[in-house]
């Protein structure tokens, strides 16, 4: 039974203008171990479906359809009292910004015995301590430095302890939405190297928020790709790579500068990601893609699911018999 | 327009030499009354470098490494503690506020922030226009024309629906078209791009990238390029410099310095970079630890505590910018001799 | 909450701007009517010590306080912003003088220091609106000063400089226009604590000469009446300039509830 089921789930947020819906009825599946990389654009509904797993939307934001099974377990019915006690245990979310995400006038060690004491109420303070040193060495930090305040670590490391106390209670699955945006390149190839250890070793499966198409394809197993709130291509990292199937993806991979490439020639998709508020009829990307049918524009397409195990939602590849 | 690179004597139209730039360190009441000596952050130490009219000169490195202030005091935004900046041959630094107001006319600048570089109280087409507004360029409908015809330019089409929106209706990558439309409006020489495209998606940097390249055929400009992404320093540089801790470690042609990567850390940054492949087998150089202070400079070389490499000499003398092979330099004392 | 408070504040103002032309009697007339009546058909706010309706009192008695008010934010524009934006985008001692000076003023209470000023010029409106703007202008002041502080860090106002403004365009066409909004809280918080004020000093006194008539005499009177059972003296008054001062804060209120969340957007 894989670890996190998400069945058709849909996620709308309430602004002045109208209903957003910034997630469309996805579904997709996670293993134990597995590292899955979620990328798309701003506003492609990549970071409001990560929070939706963890249900900490902002207030004006709600599911309202679907199922998000944790272990088997529906949790799209559960009280906050319920969401709060598996939070962290079962699955855990480390933040976008490091720098504000941490509270200025806690300690680190505070932060991450509050944690645990929060969910293990019986732990006494010393071994509370204790877990919060193990973690604290797991993500490489010092743990003399456990009584030091937020301000007093770099960006880097201010982003690995969010990443400590995301798996201070070895949960199952850890979400990071852009962990290594706002960090320079050689601190994020060793945040992901941890990721990737932590993974390992602790069993852990990973759910990637980016919209750096560079890092999910150097790290990531399996990859999904979204767009104005549809899932349109779900492959393993290697497939998506060699062989990009939906128009976008493809338009996507000739944007992404590769360093080892001599005499790269990019290429950008044209156009703009669409106003959800506006969307075009038929499939979201037809303005934009350089191989819209007449079809295209009618029909939103559905999940085609392919030979390899990949799925592609686009009529290039069936679906059009509906 | 005379081609360039290669062919023929190149003009240097920006010369740097021994740039210094310290910031003193804030003293509490007490540090003032007690201590006699200051602390100072040195985010600029003795750098020099050239760039060919035309070209696109990357300085290239990660956050402190004193790219940002270097490219700030050639934007003549900010005094050099130190040292000679010659533009086109007129020392820029310490300029009078007239002669300076002529010379932003043919030097300007592209911030990172697109949210942050419009003012949001100003329509685009204002902030757009205003530069010649300030130089007595164009008023009216001239200046308006000029207007629209910049916004054409950068791709913000059709342009009369963009020249009276604010910036908040704007996406961040059609902010930062305005943010460049506004630098070139002058027609300027020299631009500095200060991280132009590391807040945008990475979908969306190839586009504004390949708008800044046509710009510089287009008008003639010569860019000082700054980032930290190599990847995309990699896609469109002529020359490169990589900056560490205030002090250039290695500058030379863009395929010699990534083909051919002589100062470790050079080795270390191009080895982080995310490649996206999934198939390519990852040779990382490891480093140790973290970026020090600029406040208190490791003694010698400033790279020797993480350095793979290090040996006796690096932690006592401080290893200078040589020519290693043609127009390829570094300071290292592995690489030297 | 913006609309109801401007609804207030206009219905007084149009009150008082009709007030000479809608009074039954003129306020100032002595014995007009039985002395110390309370409220009837003929007086339906009743008559003062003096005999004076207080109908027409109440209707005229707000013209006093609100020229103050407008012309204490007047004054207190005037002077607190410029300074606070000369002086915080300069910098350095210049800074530090007028913070310094500010800070002394502003330390002191309102009121008193309302009190003590209006003592050393004297009566008359115009003396009590400059009394009120001192004591006002540091607020002004601090508030610009720290948003100049912030915006003057910000990036397009370095851009400002990188395209070759002058320090003025810099000054008045980029920080000013994100000024603005918060100096209009500030104004309509201005404008309530003037109108407060303005009935505290003529109360003790300092403000205007007996023969205006305004309500801050009426609560001075009042409350010499009340023990005799004269209730009606000084509430109605009363309840006017709680009234005026309530539509005030709620337009602030209002206002800044309205800009803010645009300035989070």
């Amino acid at each position: 039974m894989p670890l996190l089921e998400v069945d058709s789930l849909t996620v709308e947020y309430w602004t002045r203008r109208g209903i957003i819906r910034a997630v469309d009825n996805v579904s997709f599946a996670l293993d134990k171990g597995e590292m899955l990389g979620l990328v798309g654009e701003s506003g492609s509904g990549k970071s409001t479906l990560g929070h939706s797993l963890v249900r900490l939307l902002p207030t004006q934001g709600s599911i309202v359809g679907g199922r998000i099974r944790i272990g088997g377990k529906d949790v799209v019915g559960y009280s906050e009292e319920e969401m709060r006690s598996i939070r962290g245990e079962k699955i855990a979310f480390v933040f976008q910004d490091p720098m504000t995400s941490l509270n200025p006038v806690k300690k680190i060690g505070e932060h991450l015995v509050e944690l645990i004491q929060t969910h293990k109420p019986n732990v006494s303070r010393e071994e509370a301590l204790r877990f919060a040193e193990a973690a604290l060495d797991d993500v490489g930090i010092s743990t003399e430095r456990i009584n030091d305040y937020p301000h007093q670590f770099s960006g880097g490391m201010r982003q690995r302890i969010m990443i400590a106390l995301a798996i201070a209670l070895n949960p199952d699955i850890v979400i990071a939405d852009e962990p290594t945006t706002a960090l320079d390149v050689i601190v994020q190839a060793k945040v992901m190297d941890l990721l990737k250890d932590l993974c390992g070793a602790h069993g852990m499966a990973l759910i990637l928020i980016t919209h750096d198409i560079s890092v999910v394809l150097e790290r990531c197993k399996k990859v999904i790709v979204m767009y104005a709130g549809n899932f349109v291509e779900c492959a393993d990292s290697v497939s998506l790579h060699n062989d990009p199937k939906h128009p976008y993806t493809q338009g996507l991979l000739r944007t992404v500068p590769n360093i080892e490439l001599a005499d790269q020639r990019l290429e950008s998709i044209t156009g703009s990601p669409p106003d959800l508020l506006d969307l075009p009829s038929g499939c979201r990307f037809w303005p934009r893609c350089p191989q819209a049918m007449k079809v295209c524009h009618m029909k939103g397409p559905s999940m085609v699911e392919l030979e390899n195990g990949c799925c592609v939602r686009c009529f290039l590849y069936g679906g059009l018999e509906q | 327009m005379l081609s360039l690179w290669g062919f023929g004597a190149v003009s240097v139209i920006v010369d740097v030499e021994h740039l210094k730039k310290y910031f003193p360190v804030q003293k509490s009441f007490f540090e003032k009354l007690f201590t006699r000596t200051s602390s100072y952050v040195k985010a600029v130490d003795d750098v020099s470098f050239s760039i060919n009219e035309g070209e696109v000169f990357t300085l290239a490195g990660e956050s402190g490494c004193g790219k940002t202030t270097t490219g700030m005091i050639l934007a003549m935004l900010m005094n050099p503690s130190g040292g000679k900046i010659l533009f086109d041959g007129t020392e820029i630094a310490g300029l009078k506020s007239e002669e300076l107001r002529l010379l932003r006319r043919r030097i300007q600048i592209v911030f990172q922030d697109p949210y942050a570089s419009l003012n949001p109280r100003m329509r685009i087409g204002e902030a757009v226009g205003h530069p010649l507004e300030i130089h007595g360029l164009a008023t009216g409908v001239d200046k308006r024309n000029r207007v629209l015809e910049i916004l054409e330019k950068v791709g913000l089409t059709p342009p009369e629906r963009f020249i009276d929106l604010y910036p908040h209706e704007l996406s961040g990558g059609q902010r930062q078209r305005v943010a460049i439309a506004r630098s070139i409006i002058l027609r300027p020489e020299f631009i500095v791009a200060d991280e132009p495209v590391s807040m945008l998606d990475v979908s969306i940097r190839t586009v504004l990238i390949d708008l800044m390249m046509e710009l510089r055929k287009e008008f003639g400009l010569t860019y000082l390029f700054i980032t930290h992404d190599l990847a995309v320093a990699k896609y469109i540089s002529d020359r490169i410099a990589i900056m560490y801790l205030g002090k250039i470690v290695e500058t030379g042609d863009k395929e010699e310095v990534f083909s051919n990567p002589l100062h470790p850390y050079t080795k270390a940054l191009l080895s982080a970079v995310p490649v996206p492949d999934p198939e390519r087998k990852r040779e990382t150089v490891e480093l140790k630890g973290e970026v020090p202070s600029a406040i208190q400079v490791p003694p010698g070389c400033r790279f020797h505590p993480r350095c793979p490499y290090a040996f006796a000499k690096c932690s006592e003398v401080e290893p200078q910018l040589i020519e290693i092979e043609e127009n390829h330099c570094a300071a290292c004392h592995l690489v030297k001799g | 909450m913006v609309i109801l408070g401007s609804g207030i504040v206009l219905s007084i103002v149009v009150m008082t701007l009709i007030a000479p032309w809608i009074s039954p009697y003129n306020p100032s007339a002595l014995n007009v009517g039985p002395i110390r009546s309370p409220p009837s058909p003929q007086f339906p706010l009743g008559t003062n010590h003096l005999g004076q309706d207080m109908l027409s009192r109440v209707l005229c008695g707000g013209s006093i306080m609100l020229q103050v008010s407008v012309l204490s934010v007047l004054l207190c524009l005037a002077i607190g912003v410029p300074i606070g934006l000369i002086s915080s985008y300069v910098g350095g001692a210049v800074d530090k003088i007028f913070s310094l000076i500010t800070d002394s003023i502003y330390a002191f209470p309102g009121l008193v220091l309302a009190i003590t000023i209006a003592a050393m010029l004297g009566r008359g409106a115009v003396n009590m609106a400059i009394s009120i703007a001192v004591v006002y202008i540091p607020s002004y002041f601090r508030i610009v000063r720290s948003h100049v502080l912030t915006i003057k860090e910000l990036q397009y106002t370095v851009a400002a400089r990188a395209i070759g403004a002058k320090w003025y365009t810099i000054l008045f066409r980029y920080i000013l226009p994100n000024v603005v909004p918060s100096i209009l809280s500030v104004v309509t918080v201005n404008f309530a604590d003037a109108t407060l004020t303005a009935a505290g000093l003529t109360f003790v006194g300092l403000g205007v000469t007996k023969d205006i008539p305004d309500w801050g005499w009426d609560l001075t009177d009042g409350r010499v009446l009340l023990p005799s059972g004269a209730w009606w003296v000084i509430t109605f008054p009363g309840i006017m300039i709680i009234l005026l001062a309530l539509g005030f804060t709620l337009m602030g209120e209002g206002l800044s509830e309205l800009l803010n969340p645009r300035l989070e957007q």
